[in-house]
């Protein structure tokens, strides 16, 4: 037998922190479940729920919400509560450096991101009017994964800087105003001008936009690449801070 | 005889705390060597700076030659986590597993859970045991890897006197067997039952470093115990506590202690005379305040 190599590590750690998630309902209803049922409660019986382009947009926002569920809450809380517990700083003490736990842990998000899309997905397409060529697969996927970065990395700051209680309450008071504001429960067509302006400086809109483009092909608006990246730089020097510092506080 | 993990006049401080002050500490293979010391010792700083958790703030660290900070120099050693430190949801079997992924050749789970007494239990979320199966459990990852060298961190706390003989049966089989072993206890009696080597530590500094012999000696051999007034001068006494009519003294000779309290017609009861353990030797040596034996340096350890 060889020497387990990082790949493999970071592999195996991703495999037991997603079966340790995946036995807690609670963790599993709440970040892939919300989505799907938004779209049955609130989509679903709409008239536009027959119309393309108004159904598929609508199902963009809620793939995005499940990305930004997953970040308040499997990186946001669930990382707080992790490193709160002695285990994680006994898997510190095995023969891994700490970049298979830390990767373990953003391949455990993904792969909640993906069983929150996968019911969505499937029930848009068998209910409503949605549609999503072939052709444009690949580019939502990219769409949501960099839409995603930003929420990414905000969820990643919360859970590496803040205790298990005040990371909830974080992730929870950040929820619907990051959704409803970002347009991801009401299109941002029915914002009045005010709440409009406001949504485009937000990550979840531009998030929203670009996810929407990617699946409808309709224009981009040209701040969302700007917003996208100025939060994507924000959130993510927030998290590498939060994450060297509970380094330095833990394992130094 | 080679030096498995090595600590060299490493301090280590917590802001203004210092939770370990110069300990220089050797343990070479083959040993096992019981760590003693009142809570807040430094016991558990000095652990985290052997497993790589935690560097020194001065001093040096070192683990099969080189930094344990260094991943690969973890290869041969094996932990304990803390009994509830183990992920309520994953299954004893999905415990072991996932620990023994980071190992070259780690021991098969079910032999592994054979050798403590976790059989049946497999498919038992960890959440689900009772706390003597999950301190067995965590004892048990500790030689998935088959390490070299073991940190044990209160191994046997919490656990009926049965499981406790059973563990100390597993480290006593892995010692045996060439297996290095640092173990802490609040348990002297189990230090005394597994223990070569004692180092005593206090407020972060080596207090006594030797064979059990050795630390046991640090107090004079017997202690008797009395009730009575005010007591005389008494020769051969080494040490002595008074509380209100209570009297403890230390002496090399009891006998002859005993026989000069009835030459002089002290108006004594409650006498008793025992032979001192390590747990006198440890008291004393950690009381506070108490200067009555001068702490002592690793030599007398070689």
């Amino acid at each position: 037998m060889s020497t387990p190599t990082n790949v493999r590590l970071a592999g195996l750690h991703a495999r037991y922190q997603f079966i340790e998630t995946v036995r807690v309902p609670i963790a599993v209803i709440g970040t892939t479940l919300f989505p799907t049922l938004s779209l049955l409660f609130f989509i679903v019986p709409q008239s536009f729920a027959q119309d393309p382009a108004a159904a598929t947009a609508a199902t963009a926002q809620l793939a995005v919400f499940a990305v930004m569920s997953v970040s308040l809450f499997n990186y946001g809380v669930g990382v707080a509560e992790e490193r709160a517990l002695p285990w994680d700083g006994y898997t510190r003490t095995l023969p891994a450096g700490p970049s298979p736990r830390l990767v373990g842990r953003l391949l455990n998000g993904l792969a909640f991101v993906v069983l929150g899309l996968l019911p969505l997905v499937l029930l848009a397409w068998l209910l409503t009017a949605a549609t999503l060529p072939l052709s444009r697969l690949a580019l939502t996927a990219v769409a949501l994964l960099a839409g995603g970065l930003p929420l990414f990395a905000i969820g990643i700051s919360i859970g590496y800087s803040l205790s298990t209680k005040a990371a909830l309450a974080v992730a929870q008071s950040l929820l619907l105003p990051l959704a409803f504001g970002g347009g991801l429960f009401l299109p941002p067509e029915t914002f009045p001008g005010w709440l409009n302006s406001i949504s485009m400086w937000l990550p979840t809109r531009a998030a929203r936009d670009l996810v929407v483009t990617a699946t409808t092909g309709v224009d981009l608006p040209g701040t969302t690449l700007l917003v996208l990246g100025g939060w994507t730089l924000l959130a993510g020097s927030l998290a590498v801070w939060a994450y060297r510092r509970d380094e330095g506080r833990r394992f130094r | 005889m080679e030096i498995l993990a090595r600590t060299a006049a490493a301090t280590r401080r917590y802001g203004p705390v210092t939770a370990l002050d110069g300990v220089s500490l050797d343990v070479p293979a083959g040993q096992l060597l019981g760590l003693l010391g009142p809570n807040g010792a430094g016991k558990t700083t000095l652990l985290q700076l052997l497993a790589g958790l935690r560097r020194p703030t001065s001093g040096t660290v070192e683990l099969f030659g080189g930094d344990p900070r260094d991943a690969a120099r973890r290869r041969r050693l094996g932990c304990t986590p803390q009994e509830t430190g183990l992920p309520p949801t994953l299954r004893v079997h999905e415990v072991v597993e996932f620990v023994a992924g980071h190992f070259t050749d780690p021991v098969p789970t079910p032999e592994l859970l054979e050798q403590f007494g976790l059989t049946g239990l497999e498919r038992r979320q960890s959440g689900g045991l009772s706390g003597g199966q999950k301190r067995r459990l965590t004892v048990a990852v500790a030689f998935v890897g088959r390490p070299d060298l073991v940190l044990l961190d209160e191994p046997t706390t919490g656990l009926d006197v049965e499981a406790r003989h059973a563990l100390w049966d597993a480290v006593r089989r892995y010692h045996q067997g060439g297996g290095t072993v640092v173990l802490t206890s609040h348990y002297l009696e189990e230090v005394e039952a597994l223990a070569e080597r004692v180092v005593v530590i206090d407020q972060g500094q080596v207090r006594a470093d030797g064979t059990l012999a050795d630390v046991r000696s640090l107090v004079p051999a017997r202690r008797v115990r009395l009730r009575a007034p005010d007591l005389p001068e008494l020769a051969g006494v080494e040490r002595s506590n008074r509380d209100g009519d209570r009297h403890e003294l230390w002496t090399a000779d009891s006998d002859a202690l005993v026989r000069q309290l009835v030459t002089a017609e002290i108006p004594f009861c409650d006498l008793e005379v025992a032979t001192a353990s390590l747990e006198e030797a440890f008291l004393a040596l950690t009381a506070p305040g108490t200067q009555t034996i001068a702490p002592i340096d690793g030599e007398m350890a070689r």
